[in-house]
């Protein structure tokens, strides 16, 4: 019995003799450090819920209409009418929330451990570059059921490019086909969703692993396990603080996904709308292009970028200025391999100024969250009272984006100039006999 | 420049948490806002009624559907929902409903679809009556709770009727023989400020059985708005008590794995 | 801590309960995925039992009503027709309705005239050869496809032929008589084509 699949194995192996010492040299001996933690399930996790993004994507457009008229309908014929609809649409609103939660929390991990300095800097421009696609993807993705707030936010995004001089409104136009946003805006941002993102996605990810495996993974404590001493169980010339992915970090991987799925199933089952926060209540209103929601504001993903818009105020006549800087908080993080002249790559042995830096990085992030959210609009009154709530809102969101952008130079500064006093580094990860 | 490549002594197994720490105390920040923003919105809507609605309790959903399709459908569709699907849901009969419930003339497997006409309602109301599929989903149980409990006699209206959570709305009140008349009695010293509403003139049910109608009615929409609520708790359980358990199991298998790595 | 004994035994086990596991789970993940190509509640209600009146059928006359998107037959069928169906049984595949078209009809149908009464014929035009709609030819006379046609229905696509009860004659390509629907009669001029008469098989 086993002699078959011996068989079928030469068979194929006499014939594609690259595929077994590619499963080798990602999986078997692909030689991962020992001692990740907590903050090393993101990657996979992200993977995890990539693909449930797919599968349950895929099933939702053979039920779904993509045209103004009946994109809305369609959208409860799958809640209603179709068998097991409401699971597989529930499935794919939560996954694309918790695609950000494990996406941020992924690209911290990058932060606090210095997994984007050199050798893999290539890794975190690749990341990047997900997480711009990622987000033209959830943002096209959101305005396909064709609810008031699918309307009106795909109206306020797409009217950000507007502010462009010159070419400002022949691009609006441009991008949704119509004067508002219509069928045809609808049609190709379906499209887009679908088939052309979700191409350009899946090729991103795999190259972004590919160069990982090139160079190899990071760990918590910033040690280059390949500089370290040669030879561990399963290898003699292999880094001794390395593990084979398979099984080692396979098997510890599903627990991660085990408790994905519970974390996932729980909203799933129990909360689909999260409180509103995950599909949002103006949503079940149809699309009208005369009646604006009480609130816009975009998906609480994009809060924090989108808040940074409305902090920019206009200047010599046009509102651009808010969008470059909106822009410029995701395209400032492509840099940051160049902004951190530090040669000390894990939090664990950086200097206090990087910690406190890093820890009000995180609190601006979260603040500009607040304020794209609306929660400093409603928390601002309760606790100060009868103040301008403008005003003061402003000074806080102002604040937060100047420390958001504040983190990039003074991380330059603090490196550059040697203000950074570094602990020293082990030369093997804690936790090795 | 610091040089990060001193040889260190063996190191002791503890790893530190300053980052955990840190981080946790943001996003408890975090959570404060949000818990503070959620009670700002309680207080500063403090003038919803809690419904009380459930979609659990079958009976109150029964009698819910009767009220609808007794005072709502004559103007309001569900578009969304078929009598079928009622029947299926809320444990009827074919006949239960097509006999007791069904006065839109429609096939069992037909949606309900009220025969009041979009534009002849717009030019007696200003306004057609919108579907109300998804009602509660757009606006909440306790908004269309206090909506139905809100309506009040207003001679300043065309239609003679005012609410108190929709001002304007263009849409007379057809549970008055129910819950009786209400009128506004206005804030001292202002002629439009409504203070509260009293009953003027008593109806069928006594304020109490109006209220646990609204209750039936409210959920019966909220059903409407999400069968699927019905079922998905039902597997939720399930799911994850499976998850837990696979979880469980590969934790174990996790462990044993990780004996050998030191 | 230095356990360096594998024990490859418990690995194997746990392994292998991990993957039965996680395989239920594949497994169950993927029953409501399936089920979503089941027809909807829409398909459903489209596909709903058919009321059709009978009162103005003439005799000798075929009307057809769309059932699941079918095509039913419905035939006032006149004394003569029925009388030649008996004298045609020596020239058919399967007659009695109980052989190779035993699947074709509900219990009730199964009889001479395939029919709960015996003048009004319910039957779902779709030919058994390959899904063509046959077309009525109720008068007996000569035809070029048969010197003694009695009556029946005639397939444009590749010549079948059928009989005044829907059964088919031998020597053609169709192999079964055609289907007979579920239906029932109402009151004696109205049937409704999808559902059985209560406390049929």
């Amino acid at each position: 019995m086993a002699n078959v699949f011996t068989n079928i194995g030469d068979w194929v192996g006499d014939r594609a003799p690259g595929l077994a010492p590619f499963y080798r040299k990602h999986m078997t001996e692909y030689y991962a450090p020992k001692n990740f933690n907590l903050w090393y399930y993101f990657g996979v996790l992200a993977i995890v819920v990539l693909v449930n993004q797919i599968l349950t994507g895929i099933f939702l457009t053979m039920n779904y209409n993509p045209s103004a008229a009946g994109a809305f309908d369609s959208v409860q014929y799958i809640m209603r009418d179709v068998e097991w609809g409401w699971l597989i649409r529930y499935m794919h609103s939560t996954g694309a929330s918790l695609f950000f939660v494990v996406v941020f929390l992924h690209m911290f991990r990058g932060l606090m451990y210095g997994s984007y300095k050199k050798p893999r800097e290539m890794v975190w421009l690749l990341g990047m570059l997900i997480f711009l696609v990622l987000m033209a993807e959830a943002f096209m993705g959101y305005v396909l059921p064709w609810g008031n707030m699918s309307f009106w936010g795909a109206k306020v995004i797409i009217s950000l490019f507007g502010t462009i001089p010159v070419i400002g409104s022949t691009l609006v136009e441009w991008i949704m086909g119509d004067f508002l946003p219509a069928d045809a805006t609808l049609n190709r941002f379906f499209a887009l969703h679908v088939i052309a993102l979700p191409i350009v996605l899946l090729l991103l990810v795999v190259l972004h692993i590919f160069a990982l495996h090139e160079v190899g993974s990071n760990n918590p404590d910033g040690v280059d396990i390949k500089h370290g001493p040669k030879g561990n169980r399963w290898d003699a010339t292999k880094p001794a603080d390395g593990v084979p992915f398979h099984p080692y970090y396979t098997v510890h991987d599903l627990v991660g996904i085990g408790f994905l799925l519970l974390i996932a199933a729980f909203i799933i089952f129990f909360a689909p709308t999260f409180g509103g926060w995950f599909l949002e209540h103006d949503n079940s209103i149809m699309a009208n292009n005369l009646v604006t929601p009480a609130e816009i504001k975009p998906v609480w993903y994009f809060t924090p970028f989108y808040a940074i818009v409305r902090m920019i105020p206009s200047f010599f006549g046009t509102a651009v200025w808010g969008v470059l800087a909106m822009f410029g908080a995701i395209a400032v993080l492509f840099f940051l391999p160049w902004f951190d002249r530090g040669q000390v790559r894990s939090i664990r042995y950086r200097g206090t100024g990087y910690k406190v830096a890093l820890g009000l990085f995180v609190v601006a992030f979260l603040g500009l969250g607040a304020v794209g959210t609306g929660i400093t609009a409603e928390v601002i009154p309760e606790w100060f009272g009868n103040v301008d709530l403008t005003t003061w809102e402003n000074l806080f969101g102002r604040v937060m984006t100047f420390i958001y952008f504040g983190f990039f130079p003074f991380l330059w500064a603090y490196t550059h100039f040697g203000w950074e006093k570094t602990k020293p580094v082990p030369e093997r990860v804690t936790g090795h006999d | 420049m610091t040089n990060p490549t001193i040889l260190m002594k063996r190191r002791p197994l503890m790893k530190q948490r300053y980052l955990s720490k840190r981080f946790l105390s943001a996003v408890a920040m975090a959570f404060g806002l949000l818990l503070g923003s959620v009670s700002a919105q309680a207080a500063e809507e403090s003038a919803l009624m809690s419904s009380g609605a459930s979609v659990r309790d079958q009976a109150s959903l029964q009698r819910g559907a009767k009220l609808f399709f007794n005072y709502c459908v004559g103007c309001h569709s569900l578009k969304y929902v078929r009598y079928s699907r009622i029947a299926e849901d809320l444990n009827l009969s074919e006949q239960d409903v097509m006999q007791n419930l069904n006065f839109t003339g429609g096939k069992f497997d037909d949606q309900v679809i009220s025969h009041m006409p979009a534009d002849s309602a717009t030019k007696w109301f200003g306004k057609a009556p919108p579907d109300l599929s998804l009602e509660v989903s757009a606006k909440g149980e306790d908004w269309v709770y206090t909506y139905l409990n809100s309506f009040y006699l207003d001679p300043h209206s065309p239609i003679g009727w005012n609410n108190t959570v929709l001002p304007n709305a263009a849409m007379p009140f057809p549970l008055a023989e129910l819950q009786g008349l209400q009128t506004a009695v206005m804030k001292p010293g202002t002629t439009d400020v409504v203070e509260k509403l009293e009953i003027s003139h008593p109806g069928t049910m006594t304020p109490a059985q109006y209220q646990q109608s609204m209750r039936d009615l409210t959920s019966f929409l909220e059903y409407a708005s999400e069968p699927a609520a019905l079922q998905r708790a039902h597997y939720g359980i399930w799911v994850v008590l499976f998850l837990a358990f696979f979880t469980l199991l590969a934790y174990v298998l996790n462990k044993e794995y990780w004996k050998d790595v030191h | 801590m230095a356990n360096e004994v594998v024990d490859h035994g418990r690995r194997r086990f746990l392994t292998a309960a991990t993957a039965v596991v996680g395989g239920v789970g594949v497994v169950s993940v993927a029953v409501p995925f399936i089920k979503s190509w089941e027809p909807s509640a829409r398909a459903k209600a489209a596909g709903a039992p058919v009321t059709q009146s009978l009162a103005k059928i003439e005799s000798g006359q075929q009307l057809i009503v769309g059932w699941r998107s079918l095509p039913v037959f419905i035939v006032n069928r006149t004394k003569d027709q029925l009388a030649t169906l008996p004298t045609q049984d020596s020239r058919l595949v399967d007659p009695k309705s109980d052989g190779s078209s035993a699947q074709q009809q509900p219990k009730y149908a199964q009889n001479e005239s395939r029919s709960i009464k015996p003048e009004w014929l319910v039957m779902i035009g779709i030919c058994t050869h390959l899904g063509c709609v046959p077309g009525y030819v109720g008068e007996m006379k000569p035809e070029p496809f048969d010197p003694n046609w009695k009556g029946g229905y005639y397939c444009p696509c590749h010549h079948s032929r059928y009989d005044m009860a829907g059964r088919v004659y031998q020597g053609v390509p169709a192999p079964k008589n055609m289907q007979i629907p579920p239906y029932h009669f109402i009151d004696d001029t109205t049937i409704q084509i999808g559902v059985d008469p209560k406390g049929a098989a």
